[in-house]
Parts: C-alpha cells; sequence; structure tokens
C-alpha cells in the first residue's frame, strides 16, 4: 500500500490509523519559530464515524487508505443488507445495517446515493442532500391555512416522521432536506 | 475554493493590500521619529543560520560561462547582515525584509514572508519590550501588553516548575494533556515544552484576550540571547515571545555578544543536525569575525509583519494579507 506523508495532507485525504480507514478534516501546521514541526489532524474514523485528533511529528508517513466515493443507486433491501447497484454496470453492493444507518429513515429504491467503499467494500451511504418523498400517513389536512403555525408530523413511505404544515395530506409527495431532516416545500412528484 | 478562472486572482482584497501599505508607512515614520534608520540587507547569503528546526531554500549561482555551482541561502531572517552592520558601527537599525523558511505552509506560516527585525543600541530587553508596546499601540491599535514569564505560564496552567522538574513530569504532563499523541514520540526536553507551549498554553493566552509578552526562557531556548541569572537565581534565555490571541508573533533577544559562545552553539546545532540526519549548513563566519571584533551591547526583535496584519485587520488566515500566496504565486 502506497504511504502518504505529513506534508501531503490536507481536507478529505483517506489514510489508515490503527486498521481503521479515516479521513482528514483538518490539518493544522503547529511550529514554533525555531522549534519542531507537527501536524495537528483532526480526521472521522471511517468505521465507526467518530472524529478523533492526532498528533504527527511533521515529514512522518502514514498508509493511505484505498477509499472511493461512488454514486450508487438503491435498490432492495433482504434485512442484513441493502443492496445498491452501479448505474452503469449494474453491479450490486451490499451494504451491512451500519453503513446505512445514517441514511435509513431516507432509503428510496431508485435514487442515487454517495456510497464511500473501502478495498470495495460499502463503509458509509449518505443520502443526497434532498429528497422527495410521499406522505403515508398524518392527520387529516386542513383546508386553507396556509399559515403554518406549528404544523403537525407526518410519517413519510420510508417510515422517517417530519414535521409538516397542516394543509398537507396523505399521498402529497414533499421535498426534505435530509442534512437537517425538515421539510422543505411540496414537491411536484417524486 | 478558487476554480481555474479566478486563479490569477490576488489572494487578498485590493482594500486590505491598501491598508497594508498604509500600516507599512505608518511603521517606517514610527522608527523614523526614533532615529532609527532602514537597511537592506542581501537575500542570499554562502551561510545561513545552523538552527537545527529552520530549513533554509538554497540556489546555485553560476557564473556566466562555466558550469561551476556556488550554493547561496535564501535568508530565514536578516539577522546576521545586521548584526554585522551593528559590528561595523551602525546603531540602532530596522529592516522590512522579504524571509524564506522552506516546507512551512499553513493557516499561520507560508514558506515565503515579511518580517520586520530591528535592532536597538543601548537598549535594554525591557526597553524593547516597552518599544514593541509603543509600536503596537500606535501604529496597530492593540491594548497594552502584559509581561508573564515562562515559569509562570508553567506553573499557573501545568503546575510545572519548568526549571526544577524532570524530563520525565514534562513529558507525563503532555501525555495526560494532549489527546492524540503518538505511543512514540520521542524528543529532548525543549521538543515536549514546546509542544506544551503550542497545544495547551497558547490556547489559554488566546483566552486571556490581551496581547502578552512571555520572558525568561530555559536556557537550552537561548537561541541567539545571552544566558542571564535571572531574579529567582534560574540561568534564563534573556528573551522574549510576543503573543496576541495565542499567535506567536515576535522573538526579541538581549544579544549574544561573545563570539566563542556563538561558535559553540553554531557547533552544537550542527550536531543536532547529523543526528537528525539534516543537511549541514555552514556556518556564518563573517558573523563569527563581526563579533569578535566586536558588536555593541543591543537587544533586538523579529516580528511576522503578516501574522500582526492578520490580526490588526481581523482575518483568520496570513494568506489574506498577501497579494497572492504561496500557491498561486
Amino acid at each position: 500500500m502506497a504511504s502518504v506523508s505529513t506534508n501531503q495532507f490536507k481536507g478529505g485525504l483517506k489514510f489508515m490509523l490503527d486498521g481503521d480507514p479515516c479521513s482528514i478534516i483538518e490539518n493544522e501546521l503547529v511550529k514554533p519559530g525555531k522549534g519542531q514541526a507537527f501536524n495537528r489532524v483532526k480526521f472521522r474514523n471511517l468505521k465507526t464515524g467518530r472524529v478523533n485528533e492526532r498528533t504527527f511529528k511533521s515529514g512522518d508517513s502514514v498508509e493511505s487508505a484505498d477509499v472511493m466515493e461512488v454514486e450508487l443507486e438503491y435498490s432492495y433491501t433482504d434485512g442484513e443488507f441493502w443492496y445498491f447497484m452501479d448505474p452503469e454496470t449494474f453491479e450490486q453492493h451490499a451494504a451491512d445495517a451500519n453503513a446505512v444507518e445514517d441514511c435509513l429513515k431516507w432509503l428510496k429504491e431508485q435514487y442515487v446515493y454517495t456510497v464511500t467503499q473501502w478495498n470495495g467494500t460499502p463503509l458509509l451511504v449518505t443520502a443526497p442532500n434532498f429528497v422527495n418523498l410521499a406522505v403515508t400517513d398524518t392527520d387529516p389536512g386542513l383546508k386553507g391555512d396556509t399559515a403554518g403555525t406549528g404544523g403537525k408530523p407526518a410519517t413519510l413511505e420510508t417510515g422517517a416522521v417530519v414535521r409538516v404544515p397542516l394543509f398537507m395530506s396523505i399521498g402529497d409527495v414533499l421535498r426534505i432536506d435530509t442534512r437537517s431532516g425538515e421539510y422543505v416545500e411540496r414537491a411536484k412528484d417524486a | 475554493m478558487s476554480t481555474l478562472q479566478n486563479i490569477w486572482q490576488p489572494t487578498a482584497e485590493i482594500d486590505t493590500l491598501k491598508k497594508r501599505a498604509q500600516y507599512l508607512a505608518d511603521v517606517r515614520l514610527f522608527f523614523a521619529n526614533r532615529g532609527v534608520w532602514e537597511v537592506e540587507t542581501p537575500i542570499l547569503s554562502q551561510a545561513a543560520p545552523t538552527a537545527p528546526y529552520l530549513d533554509s531554500f538554497t540556489t546555485d549561482y553560476t557564473p556566466i560561462g562555466t558550469q561551476t555551482k556556488q550554493t547561496y541561502y535564501l535568508q530565514t531572517s536578516p539577522e546576521f547582515a545586521m548584526k554585522r552592520l551593528l559590528a561595523a558601527g551602525s546603531e540602532s537599525i530596522y529592516q522590512i525584509a522579504r524571509v524564506f523558511r522552506n516546507g512551512e505552509q499553513g493557516r499561520l506560516h507560508s514558506p515565503e514572508f515579511t518580517m520586520l527585525e530591528w535592532y536597538r543600541t543601548g537598549l535594554s530587553l525591557n526597553q524593547l519590550m516597552d518599544e514593541v508596546n509603543a509600536l503596537l499601540q500606535q501604529v496597530f491599535g492593540f491594548k497594552p501588553i502584559c509581561r508573564l514569564s515562562y515559569r509562570g505560564v508553567f506553573e499557573f496552567f501545568l503546575k510545572l516548575n519548568v526549571f526544577s522538574c524532570s524530563d520525565d513530569e514534562i513529558k507525563q504532563c503532555a501525555q495526560e494533556r494532549i489527546a492524540g499523541l503518538p505511543n512514540d514520540l520521542d524528543m529532548d526536553r525543549d521538543g515536549w515544552l514546546e509542544l506544551l507551549m503550542s497545544y495547551v498554553i497558547e490556547p489559554r493566552l488566546a483566552a486571556l484576550n490581551m496581547p502578552l509578552f512571555i520572558y525568561d526562557f530555559p536556557a537550552s531556548q537561548a537561541q541567539l540571547a545571552k544566558v542571564i541569572t535571572n531574579y529567582d537565581g534560574y540561568q534564563v534565555a534573556d528573551r522574549f515571545e510576543l503573543y496576541i490571541d495565542g499567535v506567536e508573533l515576535a522573538n526579541g533577544y538581549n544579544e549574544l555578544l561573545d563570539a566563542t559562545e556563538l561558535r559553540q552553539r553554531f557547533k552544537s546545532d550542527q550536531q543536532k543536525r547529523q543526528r537528525d540526519n539534516k543537511p549541514q549548513i555552514p556556518m556564518d563566519k563573517n558573523l563569527l569575525s563581526a563579533m569578535e571584533s566586536g558588536m555593541p551591547a543591543c537587544s533586538g526583535v523579529a516580528l511576522g509583519i503578516d501574522r500582526l496584519l492578520m490580526l490588526a485587520m481581523n482575518k483568520k488566515e496570513i494568506s489574506t494579507v498577501y497579494s497572492f500566496s504561496f500557491d498561486k504565486a
């Protein structure tokens, strides 16, 4: 495996630390005027998702990690794995519960997701910033109420529950911001 | 992020560059009013500082019609040449110089930057601190600078007496206080002290929200300052560093005048370089000769202008005060 020197460190660089693939969030050079230089690195462990900090002596090397981000289409789940398809090669990739945990409630067939792979295995599935989902359950709509006072909970086709304006009813398709989990607007179609 | 279309554009806003020009003009006026004159010294030199963690850029000089190559070093500060002027009778001088340090790039570092360096004959280190204080208040509008001893900040923030504790105590303190240190990190006493300073003390100094001088450093960090016995009876390096918002901004010395001692420090640096497999740097014989012929008692300070301007204009990184940052140069 190739190694990377601290002087190539930058945000987004993937490297191996204690056997886990990690991604650099922030890299800061620490160097007192005439003193030794260090690289202070904030990184995310791509397996656990945890953010941590590590200091390296400048000039030290770490092993690079074979991590790629690919755009794959969600196909189906058999309860144990979630299957994603490469839209060009039709190759199927199986992601485990850990990898889909964060975006489970935004998973919809035929939508394209960003899948971070390590040595070919999906580590993390990230939802697009916005998804359009249909309402499957909510209290009856109140016609004419467009002021959006407080709103009400609505269950979406993926199982996610979001707060929506009172005038929404079952079957309406909503645009959702997956980062905040908030309703944005009514969408024309899914 | 820069796109390909605007990569030619300056890193700083034009307005910032105009302010920068005004600040530099005011600095020159400040020194003119005090009878300190501006000098220029060579950027390229046949010798360079031997300091083990300072990497000079090098270039080759080739006389026309020859194939010979003579190594020249780009200055990491104008210190040595200015000291030769002092030994030749210049009296108080200053310089706003372009300096170069290989490998150093980051939010607060650039391989090429601007240094304001000045030497005052007849001023004590304390009086020089007064002058730095005056410059920063009058020209840059900072608050008055407080003074704390190196020993004091380590005792206050870390309960560590840096002059009497063991190497192991320092190392243990660093391992406890700093998350994510490699287990096999192997450094000398000063390395651990610098690490504690950068990681633990500097952020706390920043939180104090006032400019600070730290003075009386351990003798092992004397660099080119005199070593003296202070009021508490400890052997200390008679130098200071200036911190604003936790950023290291200036380094001042009661200047070493003893050529024999200087030669010894150069040699000790060269041994450290050898130990770390770093290239050997020829010691500056001209500086040694100048000091042998007699350098007047003086205090000197080097101040990173870009960092100062960054703080004065409330910016977060030095690249925002450069016309073109290193990666766009």
